[in-house]
């Protein structure tokens, strides 16, 4: 368990670690073939416009994969990840630096000793706006006891 | 939005789509860790994963939106759509080999004046079932449908 996160170096209201990312246009095209999602709107630049939308943008459901992955590199091989939600506020485009984070916003422990950790995480763009919201359930290990 | 489409949309609640089973290849897990640029080794290394509690590479937390419902008799209302969320349930990890079977069933709908003009909020509950009958996942979505004004 290298570097295991457990439950007892969590508390409420601890910030999650940050991942950034940056996603190309080259990005976008990678997604879209790896997932199957062919709509236009991610990788042709006319085709968006004339939906009304800026430009090319990020697939939503490629930001939930970044907050997943700011989940699982947190709670390491040992943590579950029990519910992941996410709402889109606002669209993103290529090239700009997301900051994906969160902090620890409830921990329950039960008689049984299993754990619950609520978390909400969000995706802020480079203007400052949190573009995506959501929330995670997981539960950890408890600290292997030495004795 | 128009009534008939109204009335079309609300005879539609709880409808399901037809079973489409996948198997779950490696391949397309390495590929689609590499695309979503998630280098943890339980998603990418088999070497590395086999020496895991799981015993072997098990797939990242988004890679069921790969696999699709059966579209094939799904109706199209709207001409355009952005994608408005998702809230997934985790219940089993899923293993290379694994045959998942996706059913989706729409839950229902209501409409919101936005940015886009009058949007269609369209709510779907999709399932993953394992080739062991047990439900590995459940994902809610909400697909946000529009007509575009250009």
């Amino acid at each position: 368990m290298l570097n295991q996160l457990c439950l007892e170096d969590i508390k409420i209201g601890m910030n999650l670690p940050i991942l950034k990312k940056k996603a190309t246009s080259q990005q976008l095209v990678m997604y879209a073939g790896a997932s199957g999602d062919y709509y236009q709107i991610h990788y042709d630049q006319d085709y968006a416009k004339s939906n009304d939308l800026p430009g090319i943008i990020i697939h939503g459901a490629l930001k939930n994969a970044f907050l997943g992955q700011l989940i699982t590199d947190w709670i390491g091989e040992y943590g579950n990840l029990l519910e992941l939600s996410v709402q889109y506020r606002g669209m993103d485009v290529p090239e700009d630096e997301l900051t994906i984070t969160g902090i620890v916003s409830n921990i329950k422990v039960d008689s049984n000793k299993s754990n619950t950790v609520y978390c909400d995480i969000w995706i802020e763009n480079s203007s400052g706006k949190k573009s995506t919201i959501g929330k995670a359930i997981v539960n950890l290990p408890y600290q292997k006891r030495s004795k | 939005m128009e009534d008939s489409i109204k009335k079309a949309l609300n005879e539609y609640i709880g409808s399901e789509t037809k079973a489409v089973t996948y198997e779950v290849e490696l391949g397309a897990v390495l590929k689609f860790s590499k695309a979503i640029g998630d280098d943890n080794p339980i998603f990418t290394n088999p070497k590395l994963a086999r020496t895991s509690r799981y015993r072997g590479i098990i797939t990242p937390p988004t890679f069921l939106r790969s696999m699709f419902h059966d579209s094939s008799e799904e109706k199209i209302f709207f001409a355009a759509g952005v994608d408005g969320g998702s809230e997934w349930k985790y219940f089993e990890p899923i293993y290379i080999g694994d045959k998942i079977t996706v059913i989706k069933k729409f839950i229902d709908f209501f409409t919101k004046d936005g940015s886009l003009g009058e949007m269609v909020f369209q709510v779907n509950e999709i399932r993953y079932i394992n080739q062991f009958n047990q439900i590995v996942a459940t994902q809610r979505t909400t697909g946000i449908s529009y007509e575009p004004k250009k």
